[in-house]
């Protein structure tokens, strides 16, 4: 049983229809008859389903229809076309601090977004303290939320939405959050909520990441779906290639050439700075006396005998 | 709807609490203002009126009160709700909820308000030598009515403000005209009688004028106010919804 199905989704925004120029605009163009919609698809055509226990990751240049899609899969946007199913409560992460009120206090706050994640007084009051522990924010309680510094704010984001236990959760640039001490912490957060059976999807730019978390991952290119695949390795490997040679590929066969490619310039700029290392040390060695030289020589050898 | 009412309730509340306490959060006299500020409107239209419309007119103050008092929550929630999906678009853009939920948390707010200014227009009639009647428990009926009617006119506002953005300013015009419209500080006795009949068009007269009716002229307002009252009410709850069903996944792209 799927947990997450997208079937043929296309978005499509409007631009120029009265949103954007207003009602005398509107008026004005539709009397002399030059009044015209563009369309433009954020999304064409995208399908993919996830199991339970599955992490998808994105992957993208800016503009590719990422958070269009996210917006979908978490309900704020139906697709023009195309279908999505998701079962179970969906907390999805886009742009932390977002929704968040200024003027309340870090409590009010929390129960607010609390309540907008679709849980229940009873069941907040039971996790304040622990989202409160969590994000660190206890001798915060009663600020206001526009004193905090922006870190807090997404610190409080984070928690509330890990610790919620979700059975989907949806992550759109967000697993770099806080300092440091609380990105390690938040990392590992993230592993235990992954590992306990809850699908996710993670929007993210950086491979490594997609990498270790995710077990499928889908490429989307100005609204186009390049491919979904479980081959996370190869398919990051190919985007990698893509972002330098700006080619996209046309198939399957062409996602591990480009993978391949991208192997092999990887294991060139390796050799180079293998090189480089070398004859750093060749010059290094040049300049020595032959008394150290000497010295050089036993310590190698002692080495070599151990 | 009732289903998913009930399981958005926790947030129906939050957003209530906040809508509430954001009103007042940095004035010096807090909620004093909600009874003060329709006290103050007061004293200004019956010091400006008196003379002119009030003279042989017994209660004067308190005709006055029941249109402000009607009119101004009128004002009030129809304004807020229309702002309560732009103002928080930061909200429905990013979460999925249902969108209602912002207008009618706005709309308890003012209706707290206004229940307030019920209590102080119930002291002033006290002070002005009109008792308490059996008849007065018949006023919950235009109070209920006035609710729902705000909350249709709020969804259907909402939902246009959302796509035009004029809509806030050709509003205040229009309240503006309905507010001469609904006979707040003159008596329609003075026009002729088809004209009278005319102002039964206008909604916010017809609630203004149940209020009189009970506790001015201490009656038991017609079959036919009722009537008028109710299927206002109705009407415009009806159009509010269909508005939102038609456009309420559209919302955010025009946000």
């Amino acid at each position: 049983m799927s947990v997450i199905k997208v079937d043929d989704v296309s978005i499509r925004y409007m631009r120029g229809d009265f949103r954007d120029i207003g009602i005398k605009d509107y008026v004005i163009k539709k009397l002399k008859g030059n009044y015209k919609i563009t369309e433009f698809w954020a999304d064409r055509h995208v399908s993919f389903t996830l199991e339970k226990g599955d992490m998808l990751g994105i992957i993208g240049t800016n503009g590719a229809g990422k958070s269009t899609l996210l917006k979908c899969i978490s309900g704020v946007m139906r697709p023009t076309e195309g279908s999505v199913e998701v079962e179970g409560n969906v907390a999805a992460l886009l742009e932390l601090a977002s929704g968040f009120d200024g003027e309340l206090t870090v409590y009010e706050n929390t129960y607010l977004r609390g309540a907008m994640l679709g849980y229940t007084r009873e069941f907040m009051d039971s996790m304040y303290d622990k989202i409160i522990a969590f994000a660190e924010l206890e001798d915060f309680q009663d600020r206001p939320f526009k004193q905090l510094s922006s870190g807090m704010k997404s610190r409080l984001a984070f928690s509330i939405a890990c610790l919620v236990n979700p059975d989907v959760i949806i992550l759109d640039e967000v697993l770099s959050v806080g300092d440091g001490g609380f990105k390690e912490k938040s990392g590992n957060k993230m592993k235990e909520v992954l590992s306990g059976g809850v699908t996710g999807i993670l929007v993210s730019h950086t491979m490594k990441q997609v990498r270790e978390l995710c077990n499928k991952v889908l490429w989307l290119n100005k609204g186009q779906q390049i491919c979904f695949s479980d081959d996370v390795e190869a398919v990051t490997k190919a985007y990698e290639e893509f972002l330098i040679t700006k080619k996209l590929p046309s198939s399957i066969e062409d996602i591990e050439d480009l993978a391949k490619k991208n192997d092999v310039r990887v294991a060139r700029i390796q050799n180079r700075k293998k090189k480089l290392e070398q004859e750093k040390l060749f010059k290094l060695v040049e300049t020595l006396d032959d008394a150290s030289l000497q010295s050089l020589h036993e310590l190698v050898e002692e080495h070599m005998q151990k | 709807m009732f289903n998913s009412f009930k399981q958005h309730m926790f947030l129906f509340e939050e957003l209530t609490k906040r809508d509430f306490k954001k009103k007042y959060k940095r004035s010096v006299l807090g909620m004093g203002w909600s009874i003060l500020s329709p006290l103050l409107q007061l004293l200004v239209l019956s010091l400006v009126f008196k003379h002119f419309f009030g003279r042989n007119m017994e209660h004067y103050t308190i005709y006055l009160f029941c249109g402000n008092l009607l009119y101004g929550y009128f004002k009030e929630a129809t304004k807020g709700g229309m702002n309560s999906l732009v103002m928080n678009k930061a909200i429905i853009t990013k979460i999925n909820v249902p969108k209602y939920i912002f207008l009618l948390s706005k709309n308890i707010s003012s209706l707290i308000n206004f229940l307030i200014n019920i209590g102080v227009f119930f002291v002033f009639c006290l002070v002005d030598g009109i008792c308490f009647k059996w008849s007065f428990t018949l006023l919950i009926i235009p109070v209920v009515c006035l609710v729902i009617f705000n909350i249709g006119v709020g969804m259907i506002l909402s939902a246009f403000y959302c796509v035009f953005k004029d809509v806030s300013y050709l509003y205040d015009i229009f309240t503006m005209l309905l507010m001469y419209m609904s006979a707040i500080f003159y008596t329609v006795d003075i026009l002729p009688l088809n004209l009278q009949n005319c102002f039964y068009l206008n909604p916010v007269f017809c609630f203004i004028k149940y209020f009189r009716v009970i506790v001015v002229d201490g009656m038991i307002p017609s079959l036919g106010l009722h009537a008028l009252c109710i299927g206002y009410a109705a009407l415009l709850l009806i159009l509010g919804c269909i508005t939102y069903k038609k456009m309420g996944h559209k919302f955010v792209y025009y946000l």
